[in-house]
């Protein structure tokens, strides 16, 4: 195929450096799941680690901390999409080792 | 779902769009339609290209199989939306609804070609156990799947990874079958776009 690169790349650097309500250091905390404390941090982990057990209440608590549904929108979607990339580049390199670089 | 912007914080322009599906599929507008909607832009522009080249650009997996990949990715992340919606698409697209319900909940005894079992379990531990290592992707090169077919299936897994947290994390609702059936019908003769 169908080398998604290009188009996995473009929505990486679009959640992280184009325009956003969260701030760029916010939404690379999220990707990363590393550096957010308290219920926004609880809620990224979540999203990172087991996302079917996420409740109205981990939505509330992240809003009540002062987060517009704007920026919780963007914080999720930054912790999806990083997670999901780190078991994507996981997976890429072991297959490069077992296969050879191409 | 938990974010009311998501629910109806769309332009008049996507709203009027929403009316127009409701009225001519007479099922209502799906949540990850009114996802990728939602400043469409930040998100949902940029990952249905992802989503597009994964799940309908050239590639030796048959649209089925690549359907199938993303039903058993969700069913591994216990997301009931993403399973529901993509099993109803493999079954369409596979044209034997019978294969798609018997090989999901037990691949070991499933009636399957081995690169795509081999292939469906590393996707699986990936998605479990968020890695993979070199014995694994040795394993499903053993079974007979080739390297491009090995990129092309982890390039479903990344796309499912993130829309089945979505789905989970902003609490999609879960309609009836003719709900996914509409959404299958859609998905095929349309795509991801």
């Amino acid at each position: 195929m169908s080398d998604i690169r290009q188009a996995r790349e473009a929505l990486v650097s679009r959640i992280l450096e184009g325009a956003g309500k969260a701030l760029p250091s916010e939404r690379r905390a999220a990707f990363n799941n590393s550096g957010l404390a308290g219920t926004v941090g609880s809620l990224v982990d979540k999203v990172a680690k087991y996302a079917f057990r996420i409740t109205d209440e981990d939505f509330g608590a992240a809003m009540a901390s002062g987060l517009s549904e704007d920026k919780v929108f963007e914080i999720v979607v930054c912790a999806s999409v990083g997670q999901a990339n780190r078991q994507y580049e996981t997976a890429l390199a072991a297959l490069e080792t077992a296969a050879g670089k191409e | 779902m938990r974010l009311r912007i998501l629910d109806s914080g769309h332009g008049l322009g996507t709203k009027a769009l929403f009316a127009l599906i409701r009225t001519v599929s007479r099922q209502p507008v799906l949540d990850v339609i009114k996802l990728v909607r939602y400043r469409a832009d930040f998100y949902g522009r940029p990952m249905s290209a992802v989503t597009q080249e994964t799940m309908r650009g050239h590639s030796t997996w048959s649209i089925g199989d690549r359907e199938l990949m993303a039903a058993y990715v969700a069913k591994t992340n216990q997301c009931e939306f993403c399973t529901k919606a993509h099993s109803a698409v493999a079954r369409a697209a596979y044209h034997e609804g019978q294969k798609v319900s018997a090989i999901l909940p037990d691949l070991d005894i499933a009636i399957i070609e081995e690169p795509l079992r081999a292939t469906l379990l590393m996707l699986g531990k990936l998605t479990r156990e968020h890695s993979v290592d070199v014995d694994d992707v040795r394993a499903v090169l053993a079974a007979g799947a080739s390297r491009q077919q090995i990129e092309d299936a982890l390039a479903v897994c990344f796309s499912f990874n993130v829309i089945g947290r979505l789905a989970d994390a902003f609490g999609f609702s879960v309609p009836g079958p003719e709900a996914f059936e509409a959404g299958a019908k859609y998905l095929l003769a349309r795509g991801y776009r």
